[in-house]
């Protein structure tokens, strides 16, 4: 956004990632992402490569990574466009973070399914360990945002935290699920609850018979 | 040719049209803002919806919806007015109501639409939206509050600019337009956008708060900043000229004009020659038409006269320049003040023989010397389309500089002309609109002339009903003095050997006056600058936005131009001074009136009493075609600072400083 906040000096980025440079693996990864793409429209790997290069960025500061200015010019001239049209691109979409990021970017869908099913206690969970929205936490664990839907309704409320999906959360698994990122402990990616991604809670309402073994229903009709 | 229904009107459209075009040749007024027919089509205004049928029972953009058979478009639908004032509603919903403070105002066309097709009153009363101010430069002041994000400005700056600085980014309602990381934008074309905004977002950095459209009054003149001649019309409020802006010759300029064109004017308000100087003891000292006139009739000079002639004159004050010159025995013309001396015994040897409009045709373009974008901004952007639209290749000889487009540089040598490498040759093998431009840069050089001539012949680039071989001069007053005889044979320093006892100078600032110690210099022109300080007597004369005149562009179009103001205090029309001279003189010229003078000078010039081209016969003469050595640099080395009048431009100043220059300036806060 305009107003996005803590982005440090043009100067302290530059002088900070002026060199970026791809990795060798990068290097390779973004050859194979442009390759992609028929002669004459290698531009279109844009997307691919900053977010490649956001990624770079993020293993570099053990964070989620973000988009300074120079890495943006660094990947428009990788592919020989103008800065100001992947410029642009990284502005367009919420997946480019144009601002530094903590180490988990807690992204928290607050879209009308999620807001119905309790994404208000999440979000409170979140305040409560001291995320403020829009902002990093001093120690540089949690960044927290309030995203629109991120299309995993079913199993409200939701938050993404970098690339996983946390669902069916209320405010105390999402208290646990803060602590436990914080301090390091293994997590549970997806459902918080007993339920196989979105199936019904509580196992199957339906086809029951069909858990353990093959049934043929036809049999069952009279 | 596709037969379609507008508003009950039966007709036919060409191929390809669109609705928008087809209701327009209807004789349909269809509002529009992002539309624009020389940018290419966003459709994201939607102000131009129509009722089409067949089609989807709404309202469509007609703009972006190709005319084809049978269709039956609807303009004044109660659907289409109730479209229109919906659209308008949504514009204005963040758009401020400021238009009592807004630049823009009086010739907006979002103001003229929403009292033309909108509502009257708003529904909404929810805040608006704000957007901060984006830094785009010394020329473009922005209020981008006000933007409705037609992409106008965008599109300019991709498609026909060649320079991709301005872009939309964010998203949604949080879409701005901006420059790139808010820096100035580097284009010398960067004033066109003002033009193109069809609202107060991006207005005029110099004109601020200056004037109402219709406290202006409008005259048509011709530009003199370079060699294109674009066609202009001069804004004057009282005595003073408040801003140039283009009119469309297709032609010529289509509708741009460059910042120098544009904003250069308010160098006519600065360091101006208001009243005659004599030199006395070595100082210049103020004196009046008498004692100037006397100090010159008291020169003994034998019938060694000479006329030097400046960048800017126009071809009426050459051509009575030319006539006292010869009334009093002399001969000594020049024109080129920086001392080139190409042949010009054959003046389409030395022209823009590809009409300029025709350089979006070409297929192959090879560059000698030319830093096109800054010798004649407009051409390039005709180069820029060929190679945009028609996909043309450009080859170049010289120094590598940005010309905004793709570009093969093959050397700095002369002698690529002689020995050309394959990749070229090859192209021009198979082009069918090949084009050669030479520019200021080869023309310095000896043999580069006659090469170029050479390389044209061999490569059949100039052929049956295509002549693509080209000069490119920077003078607006080249083309028009070297068809009155301002070229001396070896140039300004053969003239200056022969010593001339009394010297004219027709605002000459470009001249090696240390050439001339021994001249009795006098100096007509309309600025202080070079050439005044070495002057003996100086002649207050009119700047080209005071004094009617006839100015003959780069390929000889001959074109008039119209007095928009009348020049400062004692300065007087410079053909109204030879005049008088001649009769203190004792050689009164042959006219009494502008129009006689134009009279004579047709007689004399039969070219440059018609307006169009010229038509130059094409035979080549047979040069020198050995060219040596390499092209070093080009002449143009501040785009911003090449004549008096821009020199003492507070604009122009900045512009140098800031997007030559690169030096920061702060804005004051406001």
């Amino acid at each position: 956004m305009a107003d996005a906040p803590n982005i440090p000096s043009e100067a302290e980025v530059r002088a900070k990632w002026g060199d970026f440079k791809w990795t060798k693996e990068n290097a390779k990864t973004a050859a194979m992402y442009v390759g992609r793409y028929p002669e004459g429209r290698q531009r279109s790997a844009v997307m691919a490569l900053l977010d490649l290069a956001q990624r770079q960025v993020g293993t570099d500061t053990k964070t989620q990574g973000w988009l300074p200015v120079p890495v943006i010019e660094y990947v428009a001239a990788y592919l020989d466009m103008p800065y100001m049209r992947a410029y642009e691109v990284a502005t367009f979409y919420t997946m480019y973070n144009l601002a530094p990021v903590g180490r988990y970017h807690v992204q928290v869908c607050g879209t009308t399914p999620c807001m119905l099913r309790g994404s208000d206690d999440v979000m409170k969970a979140c305040k409560n360990r001291g995320l403020v929205k829009g902002a990093t936490t001093p120690d540089g664990l949690f960044t927290l945002n309030e995203v629109e839907c991120l299309g995993a309704c079913t199993n409200a409320p939701m938050v993404q935290i970098n690339d996983d999906n946390f669902e069916d959360l209320t405010y105390d698994s999402m208290s646990a699920l803060l602590e436990a990122l914080a301090t390091d402990k293994p997590v549970k990616i997806g459902p918080q609850i007993d339920r196989q991604t979105s199936c019904p809670e509580g196992g199957p309402t339906t086809l029951k018979e069909m858990v353990s073994a093959n049934h043929d229903y036809r049999k069952d009709r009279k | 040719m596709p037969k379609v229904t507008v508003d009950g009107l039966e007709l036919e459209v060409p191929a390809g049209a669109t609705v928008l075009q087809a209701c327009e040749l209807a004789g349909k007024e269809i509002p529009r803002f992002c539309y624009h027919e020389r940018l290419s089509i966003a459709g994201n205004c939607r102000m131009c919806l129509v009722e089409v049928a067949p089609g989807p029972p709404k309202p469509q953009a007609s703009c972006a919806l190709p005319a084809s058979e049978g269709q039956v478009i609807k303009t004044d639908s109660p659907m289409v007015k109730k479209a229109r004032e919906g659209v308008m509603e949504f514009l204005l919903i963040n758009h401020p109501l400021d238009c009592p403070i807004c630049d823009q105002g009086g010739e907006c066309d979002l103001q003229d639409q929403s009292v033309a097709y909108g509502r009257g009153t708003s529904r909404y009363d929810e805040n608006k939206r704000a957007v901060t101010e984006k830094y785009m430069g010394p020329i473009v002041k922005t209020v981008m509050t006000r933007c409705i994000q037609c992409t106008r400005c965008v599109r300019f700056a991709e498609e026909v600019a060649g320079v991709e600085e301005i872009g939309a980014v964010f998203r949604g309602e949080n879409m701005q337009i901006t420059s790139y990381l808010e820096k100035a934008v580097t284009s010398e074309l960067s004033g066109n956008v003002v033009d193109l905004c069809p609202v107060g977002a991006l207005t005029a950095r110099p004109y601020a708060f200056e004037a109402r459209p219709w406290e202006l009054k409008k005259t048509p003149a011709i530009d003199v900043m370079d060699a294109v001649g674009t066609n202009i019309r001069l804004d004057a409020r009282g005595r003073a000229v408040l801003r140039a802006v283009p009119r469309i010759n297709e032609d010529v300029n289509e509708e741009w004009a460059h910042d120098k064109t544009r904003w250069a004017v308010d160098g006519l308000l600065h360091r101006r020659l208001d009243q005659p100087y004599v030199r006395s003891g070595g100082k210049l000292a103020p004196a009046s038409w008498e004692e100037a006139f006397a100090a010159i009739a008291a020169v003994k000079h034998g019938g060694s006269v000479a006329a030097i002639a400046g960048d800017m004159q126009d071809c009426e004050t050459m051509f009575a320049a030319r006539e006292l010159v010869s009334a009093l025995g002399g001969s000594l013309l020049e024109g080129r003040q920086t001392g080139l001396a190409y042949d010009v015994s054959s003046l389409a040897a030395v022209a823009f023989n590809t009409p300029i409009a025709q350089i979006e045709n070409a297929d192959v373009i090879l560059l000698v010397g030319s830093d096109l974008r800054h010798e004649a901004p407009l051409i390039n952007t005709r180069v820029q389309k060929a190679v945009r639209k028609k996909g043309a290749k450009v080859f170049a000889i010289g120094p590598e500089v940005d010309l905004t487009y793709k570009t093969e540089w093959l050397g700095d040598a002369l002698n690529l002309l002689t020995r050309s490498p394959k990749a070229l040759t090859d192209a021009l093998k198979s082009a069918e609109r090949p084009v050669i431009i030479l520019g200021g840069g080869a023309l310095r050089y000896a043999g580069a002339h006659g090469a170029a001539l050479a390389f044209a012949k061999k490569h059949k680039i100039v052929r049956d009903g295509w002549n693509g071989f080209n000069v490119t001069h920077f003078a607006a007053a080249r083309m028009g003095g070297l068809m009155l005889g301002y070229a001396h044979e070896g140039g300004i320093k053969a003239l200056a050997e022969k010593a001339p006892k009394l010297a004219f100078f027709l605002g000459a600032d470009e001249v090696d006056y240390s050439l001339f110690a021994k001249s009795f210099k006098v100096y007509v022109g309309h600025h202080g600058d070079a050439g005044a300080h070495a002057a003996d007597v100086i002649l207050p004369g009119a700047a080209y936005t005071e004094k009617a005149g006839t100015y003959v562009n780069n390929e000889g179009r001959v074109q008039r131009g119209e007095r928009a103001v009348f020049p400062p205090g004692d300065a007087r029309e410079d053909w109204a001074i030879f005049r008088a001279l001649s009769q203190v003189l004792g050689q009164t010229l042959p006219f009494d009136s502008f129009d006689a003078l134009r009279a004579a000078m047709a007689a004399s010039v039969p070219a440059l009493g018609v307006e169009g081209l010229a038509g130059y016969a094409w035979n080549p003469p047979a040069l020198d075609a050995k060219p040596d050595g390499v092209i070093a640099d080009y002449p143009i080395k501040d785009f911003y600072l090449t004549n008096a009048i821009c020199r003492a431009s507070p604009t122009m100043q900045r512009c140098s400083s800031e997007l030559v220059h690169g030096e920061e300036w702060l804005e004051a806060a406001e």
